[in-house]
């Protein structure tokens, strides 16, 4: 049994409760134990970091701080919360006067959590793969998913060491996996805007665009994702796009955590899949998953 | 004359200093610019910075679009064959044109990092509903994103209240000690 802290970030807490929801569940199913990080904050992106650095690393200090109280590696579901915790981690701990500066800033010792590592990383380690094959209860079979990873996961390589920067497959095994088919697809890490979504309207709906047209023109059924703000500007943006080009993709855009927990036969509600904008259940309905 | 383009390159060593990037290693072969997502929205793209830094044009870069517009996906940096860290270069710019104040007024990238750290500063996380109407009556447009707005509200992915942490003395302290102090740590 692993066990690991675990900092949700903002996003699982609201926009992204879906992913929060099927990352507990099949953390229970799958035997990984994850236990809060008390009393966390935000991380900051995609602010605090482009108007301040004492404020990006005084921040993230007090959360890896806490979760060192926790004495385990920190697991991080959120790609902007794991790569300003893992870039802070590495900025403190290589620069000791650095490291002095912000426990001042923080009014308390600092102390750096062992690893930072995304929760990704920690659902496709030999011993959960294993886990995931032999309690399988349902199978992917039929679905064709474009497996999207978008920046921070895989970028810039010295700091995400998770997986290839240009072409990672780290997703795409895991939904072969599961016998779902992976398409090969070009879009894996375009980037979706992130936060343009919200003060360039015009620029992100490029962007959304591109990364949706590729995916349906590649014969995908469905997006998978394992970054909040990827999912919500690809499942969210769709109807506002609906509208204004009238180019209906019907697209739906899934946590790996939800496809993972259909396949050990979780049931919807543990899976959050009534909480998207696309509704994924008609096209699961289509493959037998739910 | 002479006086502003020395200063502007008092300013670029200050950034060098502080970034611990150096856009004098580009040679200028535009990997930066062909990847970048959002070149085409930029009023000068990454390598045409990294060029302008190189001959001290430091003010006109602080007050270009191209530095707010860049969204952080650090394709430049990871293609780089000279290993120039550009998406860190744009941070510091961003910081360097925050602490200057060379930030217009109607720029709506920098109004939304506004409304976002006084949101994290007052409740220590992310209170999205509150972002979204400041957001809102900043920008003057009440309504938009209405039509996510509701769903959201319905489906339970944002919340009515704002979160609220025990720590926020020390959060806001942070940001005494930090952002509003002119921002001396972490450089």
């Amino acid at each position: 049994m692993s066990k690991y802290a675990y900092f949700p970030g903002c996003s699982l807490h609201s926009t992204a409760r879906e992913y929060e929801l099927s990352t507990k569940n099949l953390s229970q199913e799958l035997g990984v134990e994850l236990v809060d990080v008390p009393d966390w904050n935000c991380c900051g992106a995609s602010s605090a970091h482009v108007t301040d650095r004492g404020l990006d690393l005084a921040l993230n200090g007090r959360n890896l701080t806490l979760a060192a109280g926790i004495g385990l590696d920190l697991v991080v579901p959120c790609a902007s919360c794991y790569r300003r915790l893992a870039s802070s981690r590495k900025s403190l701990s290589e620069d000791p006067a650095l490291s002095q500066q912000i426990a001042a800033v923080l009014g308390q010792p600092l102390a750096l959590s062992s690893q930072v590592r995304s929760l990704l990383e920690v659902f496709t380690t030999d011993e959960v793969l294993d886990k995931m094959q032999r309690g399988a209860r349902k199978s992917l079979s039929g679905l064709k998913v474009a497996a999207y990873y978008g920046c921070l996961l895989v970028r810039p390589a010295k700091a995400a060491n998770l997986d290839d920067p240009e072409n990672p497959v780290s997703l795409d095994k895991l939904v072969t996996l599961m016998g779902g088919e992976a398409l090969p697809w070009p879009f894996k890490t375009e980037c979706c805007g992130g936060s343009l979504s919200l003060t360039d309207e015009d620029s992100s709906r490029v962007l959304i665009e591109r990364i949706l047209n590729m995916a349906k023109e590649s014969g995908a059924e469905c997006v998978v994702t394992a970054c909040p703000l990827c999912q919500s500007n690809l499942d969210m943006r769709q109807m506002q796009l609906a509208k204004s080009t009238g180019r209906d993709y019907n697209m739906p855009v899934l946590y790996f955590t939800q496809l993972m927990g259909l396949v050990l036969g979780l049931g919807e509600k543990a899976l959050g899949l009534n909480a998207h904008f696309v509704d994924p259940r008609p096209m699961l309905q289509k493959v037998g998953l739910v | 004359m002479v006086e502003t383009v020395i200063s502007e390159e008092a300013g670029v060593t200050e950034l060098v200093r502080q970034s611990g990037v150096n856009p004098n290693h580009c040679y200028q072969c535009g990997k930066c610019s062909g990847g970048c997502p959002l070149s085409f929205a930029m009023d000068y793209s990454p390598s045409m910075v990294m060029r302008m830094l190189q001959v001290g044009m430091l003010a006109q870069v602080l007050s270009s679009k191209t530095i707010w517009l860049c969204a952080s996906c650090e394709t430049c940096s990871t293609r780089c064959p000279q290993d120039v860290d550009v998406a860190g270069l744009m941070d510091a710019l961003r910081i360097m044109a925050w602490r200057k104040g060379s930030v217009d007024r109607d720029n709506r990238q920098a109004a939304f990092h506004r409304a976002f750290l006084h949101s994290l500063k007052s409740h220590g996380r992310l209170y999205e509903l509150g972002l979204a109407l400041t957001g809102n009556a900043a920008s003057g447009k009440v309504t938009k994103d209405l039509d996510i707005g509701l769903p959201l509200l319905i489906k339970r992915k944002i919340k009515l209240l704002p979160p609220r942490i025990k720590g926020r003395r020390q959060i806001k302290l942070i940001f005494t000690r930090t952002l509003e102090s002119g921002g001396k740590q972490g450089e």
